[in-house]
Formats: C-alpha cells, sequence, structure tokens
C-alpha cells in the first residue's frame, strides 16, 4: 500500500489553499507533515481523504487512481485534534461502528475491539460513553476507532495538541508502536518540529500550501534544501546572515572573512545567505571552528549540559551605518560569560549552509 | 456543623402562590362541580363519582375519544417526518437560511381561529380556491360539509400545514448544532446517508424531537378552535373532537357535572400519555 499525491491543487475561489504537490506516501514509518497553523497540513488530509474536492490532481492508493472515489469508499481512518467519538454511543460502539457500517461478522467485530481495547488500555472503559472518559481517554477511544478498522491509511491531524503534556509525551511514544506492522500509510501532521524529530520516519515540510521539502526528517535536519528547512529543526534558532563571495573569499560584514573550500568554493561571486548552527559556533577556538567572530553578550543560558549565548555580531560599517546580526553560541559544558562584555566566538565554516537570494540552497 | 431549619419553605413559598392561583384553585372549582349537581343559585346536591361512571360508560364520550385519538395519530404520523425531512433539506448556512425559516414560520404566526376560517373559504366548493379547483377542475367531489372523509382530510391537512413549521425548526436547531467533524468521521467510517441520520443526526435531534412531538400532542389533543372554525364538529358528529364535545355537554346542555368529570378524564388522560411518553424517551439518559 502507498498512497500518491500527483501535482495536486486545491482552491477555494480565487484562492490556492494547496499548490501544486506531489508525494509518494508508504507504509512502514510515520509521514509527518510539518508546517505552522494555516500551512495547508489539513486541507492536504481533506484532499487525501475526499472530504474537500482537488481543483486538479490525482490521488493514488496502491496505484489505482481514487481522485472521484467516495471518503466512504476510500477506507481510510481519521483522528482529529479534537477528540470526535459518537457521544451517544458506548465506547465499545464507538470503536465498532466503522466495523458494523462495513456489515463484519460479529464474532469478528469482538475479536478486533478487544484487540484494539487491549492496545490503547482501554479494556475497563468499553461500556462507558465518551462524556465520562478523560480527554486522553477518549483520544485513545478514537485512535482505537482507527486501529481496529485496520484502514488502509490513517491521518492522525495534529492528534496531541488537544492533550496535557504529560498525557502527549505518553501518547507520542506509543504512537509508532501502535501502528507498526499494520500495512497502513500513516499520515502525522504536527506544528512541532520537535514532534517530527522524535517520531522519525519521513517529513514533508509545509509552508504557505505547498511542501517545500520531503524525505527522511533526519536527511532534512542534515541536508536543508532551502533556508526555511535550515530553520525549521533548530532550537535554539539557527544563526543567519548575508556573506558576499569573492573568488574563494566569503565576506561577513567588513570585519570576517575566510577561505572556501568544498562545493561552496565553486559557486559564482554574488551575495548568499549563510545559515550555521549554534553548535557550530563555539566559545573557543579548535582546529575545526577557525574563524573568529567578535559579539557582544546580551543573554546566556546555562544548563547543566551545555551553555549557549546570544550575541549581538557587529560586522562593521556598510555605507555609513553599522550592521548587526543577533547569533546564537551553543556549547557543551558550562562557560562564564558577562552579559555586555565582548567575547570571541569561532565558527566552523565547513557546517555553513549557503542559500541564493532565493533561499534556495546553492552549497 | 449544619442547624437544621424550615426556611428553605420561604423560598418555595411564591411559586407555591402563583400555582396555586392560576393552576390548582380553579381546578378544584372543576372538580367542586364534578362531583355534585346544581340547578344554579349556587345550590349544590352530592352525586359522588356518578357524572365519572356516567361519562366513562358513555358511547359519546368512547366515540369522542376514539376521534380525538386518530386525530392526534394522523397528525403526529404526517408531521414529525415531514418535519424532520423539511429540516434535513433545509440549508445550514448562506442566504437562504433566514429565507427558508421565516417562510416556515409563518403559518404559526396566523391565529388559530383565522387558520380555521381561512381553510373553510379555501375548501368550499363553489368559492374557494381548492374546492373549486377539485369539483370543478379536477372533477373530484370534494366537500367537507357533506362528507365526512373530505373533512378529516382537511382538518389533518390544515394542522399539518400549521403546525409542522413547529417540527421543523426544533429539528433544524437541533441538526445545526451537530459539528462538521461528525459528518466527515462518519463519512471516514464509510458510512452511508441512512447511517448518518440513524447514528448521528436522530441521536442529535433526540431531545428537542422529544419536546416537539410532547408539545404536537398535548395541542393537537387539546385542539379546539381551528376544527371548530373550520367544520363546527360535522358532518353530523364526524370531527366532534373531545374538546368540541366537551364544549357542547358544558355550554350547549348546560350539563356542568358531566362537563367537569369529563374535564378531568380528559385531563388525566392528557397528561398520562405524556408522562407516558416523556419518561420512555428519556429512560436512557437517566441511566
Amino acid at each position: 500500500m502507498a498512497l500518491e499525491l500527483r501535482n495536486v491543487t486545491k482552491r477555494v475561489g480565487a484562492i490556492e489553499h494547496i499548490k501544486d504537490t506531489s508525494l509518494l506516501l508508504e507504509p512502514g514509518h510515520f509521514n509527518v507533515l510539518l508546517g505552522a497553523t494555516g500551512s495547508g497540513k489539513t486541507s492536504l488530509i481533506k484532499l487525501m481523504a475526499g472530504l474537500d474536492p482537488m481543483a486538479s490532481g490525482q490521488v493514488l492508493m496502491e496505484g489505482e487512481d481514487v481522485s472521484q472515489l467516495s471518503t466512504q469508499k476510500r477506507n481510510i481512518s481519521l483522528v482529529h485534534q479534537f477528540f470526535i467519538n459518537y457521544p451517544h454511543m458506548t465506547v465499545y460502539d464507538n470503536i465498532a461502528s466503522p466495523l458494523k457500517v462495513a456489515g463484519m461478522a460479529k464474532s469478528e467485530i469482538e475479536d478486533r475491539v478487544a484487540e484494539a481495547a487491549k492496545i490503547l488500555q482501554l479494556e475497563p472503559m468499553l461500556q462507558r460513553r465518551p462524556h465520562e472518559l478523560s480527554g486522553g481517554q477518549q483520544q485513545r477511544c478514537a485512535l482505537a476507532r482507527a486501529i481496529a478498522k485496520e484502514s488502509r491509511a490513517v491521518f492522525l491531524d495534529e492528534p496531541l495538541a488537544n492533550l496535557d503534556y504529560k498525557l502527549r509525551e505518553e501518547l507520542r511514544d506509543q504512537l509508532p508502536e501502535l501502528f507498526a506492522g499494520r500495512g497502513a500509510v500513516v499520515v502525522y501532521a504536527t506544528s512541532e518540529p520537535e514532534e517530527a524529530l522524535l517520531l522519525g520516519g519521513k517529513t514533508a515540510l509545509m509552508r504557505d500550501g505547498h511542501v517545500t521539502q520531503f524525505g527522511p526528517t533526519a536527511e532534512i535536519y542534515r541536508n536543508p534544501e532551502n533556508l526555511d528547512a535550515a530553520r525549521v529543526f533548530s532550537d535554539p534558532p539557527i544563526n543567519t546572515a548575508t556573506v558576499i563571495k569573492e573568488g574563494t573569499t566569503a565576506r561577513l560584514g567588513s570585519r570576517v572573512s575566510w577561505q572556501l573550500s568544498g562545493d561552496a568554493a565553486g559557486l559564482s561571486d554574488g551575495p548568499y545567505s549563510i545559515a550555521i548552527r549554534p553548535y557550530h559556533v563555539l566559545p573557543t577556538a579548535s582546529p575545526k571552528a577557525s574563524v573568529r567572530l567578535a559579539g557582544q553578550v546580551q543573554v546566556t543560558e546555562l544548563s547543566g549540559s551545555e551553555s549557549s549565548a546570544h550575541f549581538d555580531l557587529g560586522l562593521g560599517k556598510t555605507s555609513g551605518s553599522e550592521l548587526h546580526a543577533n547569533w546564537v553560541s551553543l556549547s557543551a559544558g558550562v562557560h562564564p560569560y558577562e552579559i555586555g562584555e565582548m567575547h570571541d566566538f569561532y565558527m566552523d565554516p565547513s557546517a555553513c549552509y549557503f542559500f541564493a537570494p532565493d533561499g534556495s540552497r546553492a552549497a | 456543623m449544619k442547624t437544621e431549619n424550615q426556611k428553605a419553605w420561604f423560598f418555595v413559598l411564591p411559586v407555591l402562590v402563583l400555582v396555586a392561583f392560576n393552576a390548582l384553585i380553579p381546578m378544584m372549582t372543576v372538580v367542586n362541580y364534578s362531583v355534585q349537581e346544581t340547578f344554579g343559585d349556587n345550590v349544590f346536591f352530592w352525586q359522588g363519582l356518578d357524572w365519572f361512571e356516567q361519562i366513562l360508560r358513555s358511547e359519546r364520550f368512547h366515540a369522542a375519544l376514539g376521534r380525538q385519538f386518530l386525530f392526534t395519530f394522523l397528525i403526529l404520523i404526517i408531521e414529525v417526518p415531514l418535519g424532520i425531512i423539511i429540516a434535513l433539506s433545509m440549508p445550514r448556512k448562506g442566504f437562504w437560511v433566514p429565507v427558508c425559516l421565516v417562510t416556515m414560520a409563518l403559518p404559526m404566526l396566523i391565529p388559530w381561529n383565522v387558520v380555521g376560517a381561512m381553510w373553510n373559504i379555501f375548501t368550499l366548493p363553489d368559492i374557494g380556491l381548492l374546492g373549486y379547483f377539485l369539483n370543478h377542475v379536477l372533477g373530484i367531489s370534494y366537500d367537507m360539509t357533506q362528507n365526512p372523509l373530505a373533512a378529516w382530510v382537511t382538518i389533518v391537512t390544515m394542522d399539518v400545514w400549521h403546525w409542522t413549521s413547529l417540527v421543523v425548526l426544533l429539528s433544524y436547531a437541533g441538526l445545526v448544532s451537530i459539528p462538521d467533524a461528525y459528518y466527515q468521521a462518519a463519512k471516514i467510517d464509510g458510512a452511508s446517508n441512512w447511517a448518518v441520520f440513524r447514528f448521528i443526526q436522530l441521536p442529535k435531534m433526540k431531545t428537542v424531537l422529544t419536546i416537539a412531538i410532547l408539545l404536537r400532542f398535548m395541542d393537537s389533543f387539546n385542539i379546539y378552535t381551528e376544527p371548530f372554525v373550520l367544520t363546527g364538529g360535522g358532518p353530523g358528529n364526524s370531527t366532534t373532537l373531545l374538546s368540541i364535545d366537551l364544549v357542547k355537554i358544558a355550554l350547549g346542555q348546560f350539563d356542568l357535572g358531566p362537563a367537569a368529570a369529563m374535564s378531568l378524564i380528559y385531563f388525566a388522560i392528557t397528561l398520562l400519555v405524556s408522562w407516558l411518553f416523556y419518561t420512555l424517551m428519556t429512560k436512557d439518559d437517566l441511566n
């Protein structure tokens, strides 16, 4: 089973909610749709589920075009951010509802409900109504329905967003295991980068109604294809600045420059955006972290295992006015910083991502 | 430590007084008439339960009660499904919502005796729009002043016209309170339209439908003005419903004792049926 989108678009009036999107989603791992609120995650899920009409494009399941197939016939499951259960039915009947609708034999329904209830620890609550359950239990009931149905595709639309912190962690740890080995394509929408990293699998980054990068989550982290992708998984935020490339030299403001090597050296001359993760900007020099930057320390955060310093990197005067960049250094151990003091930081130039002015990855 | 006292009764007192003056005291005068015989001048003779026995054994009462149940049954069996169907087919959002709602509410705004008069004129064979059309254009013999079946068709149609809107508006209120997410969930479960109605819409409408049926039961069971204006209980006694018969006994024949006994029996039946229906419908929710 694979779920494929081919050049899918969605319009509401003159506004394009989903722009030309193609994705191949496979079972065996989570497919995370990651993006801010309003980036089109739910819209995309609704298209895949057939709840909203597409303006153009195709949705394929197991190679078969299901674009014209109604939601009822697609054999899918959807778990919402809000805990959607039928309020007048017991937990048992809620889990059994899609199976009953499908006309399954009673004994098989009982087996499947029992299995799903066991996995989600709902056995003591089968005869209760949803309003008698806690939020976490209600959401587990909704998940049990999706599992019992054994559908071809499971859409989880921010399923943990309305749960409290502890339940969220608990359920998030269980989720990959719940769907492992079931053969269904699991699509998980979230606005939290950390969730995508924790869930593993593949991630599709979404922004303004289109997918900006899709691939194994770790691969996106290591190899962002654009400036947005580089920013997504960075906490504290990734450091960015504009550099001018001339020959094999990169100039950051008027004071800092370094010799380029590798792919970056082959770029044509001109302005580029660079991005470098905070842990490649260190308070002490090393063979790799060799480019010295001087900055005024503004905020420091010390935890037991690492120190971060936000500093104001003076870039020197350009056409009369002083340019600044706010950067962060993240280093292991505890470093004593004085707020307001000038401090030297050392960056590893080989860890710099280069982006062309339009935001696409250059090197 | 809580001390027990009886102060709470003072808070209940205003309600008790109000209920006493608008319900209990008027009703007690009826009870008073129902167990005595009077020839006026405030002179009474004790009769015990004679009037009740007389009414309960009376063929005339049985016939009127039978007609009353038939009438109520007919209008409920038509108005409730029809009201639900209309509510289901009304738009949920957009320009047409207020148009539909106002159109639906219009019949209910017309005074009851006007409704009776309207339908009377509307169905007259020679001058009424409907009556003329049926008799002279379609050639169907239709005269509710002569034909009992025509009279029944007319009063039932009139009530359906007048009161289906109530069922529609209450059902509609129940329907629009269902969030889209439930419809989505049902679609994803693979539910057919019928299953959506049976397992989502109907349960959500249950409370308002219970109220709608209860109101329609009580109103139709106590109906007086419209059939009185429309048919006056005729032809013969064919549309003499309980309330029309009651007025005939009380004011036509001035048999106050039997009329009072009949009122109480009438009231007890309405109360009993309403109570049974409401208890059955809400039984599940209490558990």
